[in-house]
């Protein structure tokens, strides 16, 4: 019954990794062009899984900053995860132990997670961990080659992939906004707050990182009080 | 300073903040308005990590804007992660490309 989620999951995840191959591609060659090693790039890539924290854990890295700092900047950038592993966990269901719940953890990236909520059918470990693990070779995979081919891929291409990680976030949050009304409203107001986070000033002091938590939570906030869920929905 | 450390004390943060939320708390949540907040989470976080950054990625906001344009569009008629994907991406290296080509 696992085996045939974790399957399930595999299958689902065949697009993030594609997307992932891609964005990695970029994180690689950024890395080497910085003065990492190829095998330093591959580590991060396989020990973090995650986009815009290892760009800005690049930054820390270059500046030789202190290691208090790149806790901090991770704390920030990241911890919209702290909420969506809360709704993981949720959706998981109590029933889910320790040691699946620690495992999924891991795996627990925006697309990941975005493919796991967006399940119809029950939601399972097996499914989470399968679609995690393509994804991961994918981000591995591609953080490779990227690191490999990275010092003579010019500047508009490696632009140009640095977009494709916007476009999945797009392709996961402007069909569900065209389903549902609420949703919709969510997109909208988180829009607006992070438009307000860049272009006032005193608002645009706050970290890139602080302002999304900031604008998420307010968006869902609002939504919540304006569109409760009931159960079904929510579980 | 060892690279190794950063790596470490990037990947052990990171894991951590995904890790401790979803292991501490099991039961279901009562609240309705947090599970409620809970539900509109995810297109919340993605679209303040988009927009406006999206416009900001190339050298000409332009370029962005065409690319968040396609994706949309795209989007909206359901095509694939994948498929949005490349074409957000193809579409901002064709525009950069062009405004190159334009200016000089």
């Amino acid at each position: 019954m696992q085996l045939k989620e974790y399957g399930a999951g595999i299958r689902a995840g065949v697009p993030v990794c594609v997307g992932y191959f891609s964005v990695a591609f970029g994180f690689g060659a950024m890395a080497v062009a910085q003065g990492l090693g190829i095998w330093h790039a591959v580590l991060i890539s396989a020990t973090n899984l995650t986009s815009a924290g290892q760009f800005a854990g690049l930054t820390v890295i270059a500046a030789g900053a202190a290691i208090v700092e790149m806790i901090l900047t991770q704390l920030v950038i990241n911890s919209r995860y702290a909420l969506m592993s809360l709704a993981l966990g949720q959706r998981l269901g109590p029933s889910v132990g320790t040691g699946k719940r620690l495992l999924a953890a891991v795996f627990n990236t925006d697309e990941v997670f975005a493919l796991g909520m967006a399940r119809q059918e029950k939601l399972s470990t097996g499914f989470f961990v399968g679609a995690g693990t393509v994804a991961a070779i994918g981000w591995v995979g591609g953080t490779a080659m990227g690191a490999l081919a990275g010092s003579v891929l010019p500047l508009s291409v490696r632009t140009a992939l640095s977009v494709m990680l916007y476009g999945m976030f797009i392709a996961i949050v402007v069909p569900q906004a065209r389903e549902e009304k609420p949703m919709l409203l969510s997109m909208v107001l988180a829009l607006v707050f992070s438009c307000l986070f860049v272009w006032v000033p005193v608002l645009n002091g706050v970290s890139s990182g602080m302002a999304i938590v900031l604008c998420t939570v307010a968006a869902a906030a609002i939504c919540a009080l304006i569109f409760p869920v009931e159960q079904e929905v929510a579980q | 300073m060892s690279i190794y450390l950063y790596i470490l004390a990037m990947a052990a943060t990171t894991y951590l903040i995904r890790a401790i939320p979803l292991t501490l708390l099991k039961k279901p949540i009562r609240s309705r308005f947090l599970r409620s907040f809970l539900h509109y989470v995810p297109t919340a976080c993605l679209t303040a990590m988009t927009f406006p950054a999206i416009l900001y990625a190339a050298d000409h906001m332009i370029s962005g804007v065409v690319a968040l344009l396609v994706g949309v569009l795209l989007a909206l008629k359901k095509k694939s992660l994948i498929v949005v994907a490349l074409a957000s991406s193809a579409t901002v290296f064709a525009a950069e490309q062009l405004i190159g080509f334009l200016c000089r």
